[in-house]
């Protein structure tokens, strides 16, 4: 904004005068109040990618939910006389063997699988952020005890303990959700465990000691607040893991059993025909690797939306 | 150790008896013995009722330290914190819940000292909530009346504090101290972390609160023009001792410590003429560090005027009158 | 966002220029722009920007890299995280000595261990083959001053060399920095917000406040008559030093500006006390007081009320 030096010598003596303290407003904020959640929100919103797993899990998910009510076909029907049939507007997928049609079966499997890691993320973001949040705030020796029991549980091999826990229990989804969080709740715990310990020596977690409140008072309010985004995104990377681990094992042949369909159950059925009817094997795979995307974008989207930092 | 009592006359406020704080090092490589930081190390003095103590000293003399363990945040490894003539050094958190009302503390960093997920009003509110006190709707009113009186508007209760500037956030926390009507405040280097011509509004609104309520401080600091300005005796530290105590007039010309001369003439004067007269005391080397500190006097390895009996005896806080207390064996 | 606005900025040879300014006044990001140093999505114009005989603004990157730590020197407010915690002091000093005088081995570490000892580096044999995290903060900012001076360069650029030290290491570094300019001969840029530290290093001082240079004078033009509202504030802002009877002090009221939305006129204006209409309108034009002297403050327009600058007690 530059001025012309003869308009400036000329300009009126009104325009000097001094202004009243009532003109000007020292204490104002110009910019408007947006909340954590809103900033977070916002950045996620600008990640084309993160946004397009957003969309296409909501569909997946309102597929699962509502698609098996609207087909005319359920999971378990068999029909011998169109038994492996290609894909038809009939029977979209196609139908198997035993002339179940894929479709639905798919959309039965995201059920399960959504539900598996759904479930599984929720007990995980439990026990992880109430175990590593009292290793870390109480430290010390409680802490070493607490982190050598992980550090036993990490060294467990999984498979044994997961075979064992569906031999006892059964095959169900519930047996399978304790299965796969039987120690993936200890990546969960380890992150809010170092977050709270850096939290605790906050000055604002200083300032809350001294107003009287209590240990679980400061943990409740303060520490746990502020890791929430940590933590979300272990869980948002969390989910797909314990889908995939599902299907792993559903695909093994270890966990749900015919007729109820997993992604991974379907994905097993169709190695017999795999040289003759591949879209069998395409459909539920494709549903996984979908998923899968989806997730770890929205993940992706989170861990930049909420950590800032890491970005730049 | 103390030859002199540093009790000034009438009933103090606040009182430290050679008050210790170690903290344990861990131990570098597997066996070796525990190594302790002696963050404080037999520190005493006392604070009146209504004045502001200055405490002084370079990064890592425990000046920090001592502020939070006369508030309770740490509690002391030796030696005894009294507050209006209770013992409080070893109270557990529900005795210290009376104290905590009537001691409170304002901190160094402003961006650090705020919960950045709660509201302004939750922040201020927080120890009304924790305390039970001003129930209701009470508590809002509050919470905009503190606002107020720091100068921020009340309409400020629902904002974030990412959405302040540093003198305001430190006026923030400066509301959340008074919430529940304290007389004693420990403010820790309150002013380190702010530009210069905010330092000036936090110091005069600290002034001016100290006149409305009769409010009674720590004033924790390295500035010292800052500490001169605000404070009406000084304690100056180094590596967790009181090196000089004296009443700021005192202390400032008549300076006895070889360390305290050294640190006065150290302060760059933001006065071109007087800058050009001051003459500097060089101190050569650094600050050595607190953990296993050895014998005799902790200054000796960085002062001029050292003598033999520096190195095997520690010397003791002499009074020499007038409230003006010094440890150092060049003054006998 | 424009962090720094119409600034002109000379320094002679061997003279040492104070730039004070709170944090957003835009005088880092100025030393920034000059030297190239700035992130990619920064954008800078200037009408010249010239290095003794060389255009800095006609030059690359690679020129302006070449120049950076032979003829330039860099010193930073934080010196852990301007020097390499994975390579000795050794390897840190001898590195512009290769680049830029084609210094290597015995040479190269003989010419080290000068600049150790003109630092007064305690023990230098010793402390070449120590790592960072070995030193204390001060003595890292002499492997700084070290590493700026190796190549024997013209200009010191200092920003907030001491901010991070304590009292009686910042006397050491100021001592030092004094020393080597005058042994040396180079004019140095000393950024800093401590008007301490200017008045006992500098001769000359830009007042800079919201990414423009509101003052700009010798260091007793600034000190003794000042003429912008905003450097009336700043040396009020400090107690005074040696006074008996305690003077309140008067502060700034408010916050400095948000640069991510400048104010339109005088970036001071919401702050001063003298504000005119005029002031919030359009930012006011330089006004030369004397060869030295400049400021941009409408309080110089013929039509604006006379205030003048008292500082009580003196």
């Amino acid at each position: 904004m530059h001025i012309d030096p003869e308009a400036y010598a000329n300009l009126p003596a009104e325009d000097f005068a001094p202004l009243g303290d009532a003109d000007r407003e020292n204490e104002q904020i110009a910019r408007p109040s947006t909340t954590y959640w809103q900033d977070v929100w916002a950045r996620f919103r600008r990640d084309p990618l993160a946004m397009a797993g957003l969309c296409v899990l909501i569909l997946v998910a309102l597929a699962a939910i509502f698609g098996p009510m609207l087909s005319p076909f359920s999971y378990e029907d068999v029909d011998f006389l169109n038994g492996d049939m290609g894909p038809s507007s009939a029977h979209w997928f196609g139908t198997d063997r035993l002339g179940r049609d894929i479709f639905v079966r798919v959309l039965y499997g995201a059920r399960i699988s959504l539900t598996v890691g759904v479930v599984a993320a929720v007990i995980n973001l439990v026990i992880g952020v109430l175990y590593g949040g009292i290793a870390g705030f109480i430290g010390r020796r409680v802490d070493m005890v607490l982190m050598r029991i992980v550090d036993i549980l990490i060294g467990l091999p999984s498979l044994l303990y997961i075979i064992l826990i569906m031999m006892a229990l059964g095959s169900s989804i519930q047996s399978i959700v304790l299965a796969l969080c039987f120690t993936s709740w200890i990546g969960t715990a380890r992150v809010v465990r170092s977050e709270v310990m850096m939290l605790k020596s906050s000055e604002y977690a200083l300032a809350a000691r001294l107003t009287g409140a209590s240990d679980f008072d400061i943990l409740l309010h303060h520490l746990i607040p502020n890791c929430m985004g940590p933590i979300i995104v272990s869980t948002a990377f969390l989910i797909p893991s314990a889908i995939f681990s599902e299907a792993f094992l559903a695909f093994l042949g270890i966990g749900i059993q015919v007729p109820m369909a997993s992604w991974g159950t379907l994905a097993n059925e169709a190695i017999a025909a795999l040289s003759s009817r591949p879209y069998q094997m395409f459909f539920p795979v494709a549903a996984i690797c979908v998923t899968m995307f989806s997730l770890n974008f929205i993940g992706d989207g989170l861990r930049d939306a909420l950590d800032p930092r890491l970005k730049k | 150790m103390i030859h002199a009592s540093p009790n000034p006359p009438s009933a103090p406020l606040v009182e430290a008896q050679n008050l210790c704080k170690y903290f344990p090092v861990r131990a570098r490589f597997f066996g070796k013995s525990r190594h302790l930081l002696k963050a404080v190390d037999g520190v005493s003095f006392a604070i009146e009722k209504g004045e502001t103590f200055g405490l002084v000293g370079e990064s890592g003399c425990g000046k920090t330290t001592v502020g939070r363990t006369l508030v309770r945040l740490y509690e002391p490894t030796a030696g005894a914190i009294r507050y209006d003539g209770q013992d409080i050094s070893h109270l557990n958190r529900a005795a210290l819940l009376p104290f905590r009302r009537r001691a409170q503390m304002i901190f160094q960093d402003p961006y650090a000292s705020l919960d950045p997920r709660m509201t302004v009003g939750d922040i201020i509110a927080e120890p009304l909530r924790v305390q039970n006190l001003y129930p209701g709707k009470a508590r809002d009113a509050r919470a905009r009346e503190l606002l107020a009186l720091v100068g921020l508007k009340p309409d400020h209760i629902n904002r974030y504090p990412h959405e302040f500037s540093g003198g305001q956030r430190q006026r923030i926390g400066l509301a959340r101290a008074l919430a529940g009507n304290p007389e004693f405040i420990v403010c820790d280097e309150p002013i380190s972390a702010l530009d210069v011509s905010i330092q000036a509004q936090v110091v005069n609104m600290l002034e001016a609160l100290q006149d409305q309520f009769g409010l009674t401080y720590l004033f924790v600091s390295h500035d010292l023009t800052m500490v001169r300005h605000i404070s009406r005796r000084v304690a100056v530290m180094y590596l967790g001792a009181i090196v000089e105590l004296a009443p700021v007039a005192v202390l400032y010309k008549h300076m006895q410590h070889p360390y305290t001369q050294a640190l006065l003439s150290a302060a760059p004067v933001a006065d071109p003429r007087r800058a050009a007269q001051a003459a500097r005391i060089p101190l050569q080397g650094d600050v050595p560090t607190p953990i296993d500190p050895p014998p005799g006097c902790l200054f000796r390895g960085r002062c001029p005027k050292a003598v033999p009996r520096c190195a095997q005896e520690r010397p003791a806080l002499r009074d020499l009158g007038g409230g003006h207390l010094c440890a150092c064996h060049l003054l006998e | 966002m424009q962090a720094v606005r119409g600034v002109t900025l000379r320094v002679a040879e061997g003279e040492t220029v104070g730039i004070v300014g709170e944090s957003g006044s835009g005088k880092s990001v100025l030393m920034l722009s000059l030297l190239g140093l700035l992130p990619d999505n920064a954008q800078v114009r200037a009408q010249a920007m010239r290095f003794a005989d060389g255009d800095l603004g006609a030059m690359s990157g690679r020129e302006k890299r070449r120049l950076l730590g032979s003829r330039i020197g860099m010193v930073f407010q934080d010196p852990m995280t301007s020097l390499n915690p994975l390579f000795t002091v050794e390897q840190q000093l001898t590195e512009p000595l290769r680049i830029h005088q084609g210094l290597r081995g015995a040479k190269a570490r003989a010419r080290a261990l000068d600049l150790l000892r003109m630092v007064d580096m305690p023990s230098p044999e010793n402390r070449l083959k120590q790592y960072p995290h070995e030193f204390s903060g001060g003595m890292r900012q002499r492997v700084m001053i070290a590493i700026a001076i190796a190549c024997g360069p013209r200009l010191i650029i200092a920003d907030e060399p001491t901010t991070a030290l304590d009292v009686t290491i910042q006397a050491q570094i100021l001592d030092l920095l004094r020393n080597l300019q005058k042994e040396l001969g180079t004019s140095t840029i000393l950024i800093t917000h401590d008007l301490g530290v200017i008045s006992s290093m500098c001769r000359r001082v830009v007042v800079m406040y919201g990414g423009i240079v509101a003052e700009e004078g010798s260091l007793d033009e600034i000190f003794y008559s000042p003429r912008h509202p905003y450097t009336w504030g700043l040396l009020r802002s400090i107690p005074e030093a040696e006074t008996e009877h305690r003077l309140p002090l008067v502060p700034i009221p408010g916050s400095p500006p948000d640069m991510l939305a400048p104010p339109q006129g005088c970036p001071f204006a919401p702050r001063c006390r003298h504000a005119m209409p005029v002031c919030l309108r359009c930012a006011a034009p330089e006004t030369e007081l004397s060869p030295t002297h400049k400021v941009r403050c409408h309080l110089t327009h013929p039509a604006a009320p006379q205030v003048r600058w008292e500082k009580e007690g003196l």
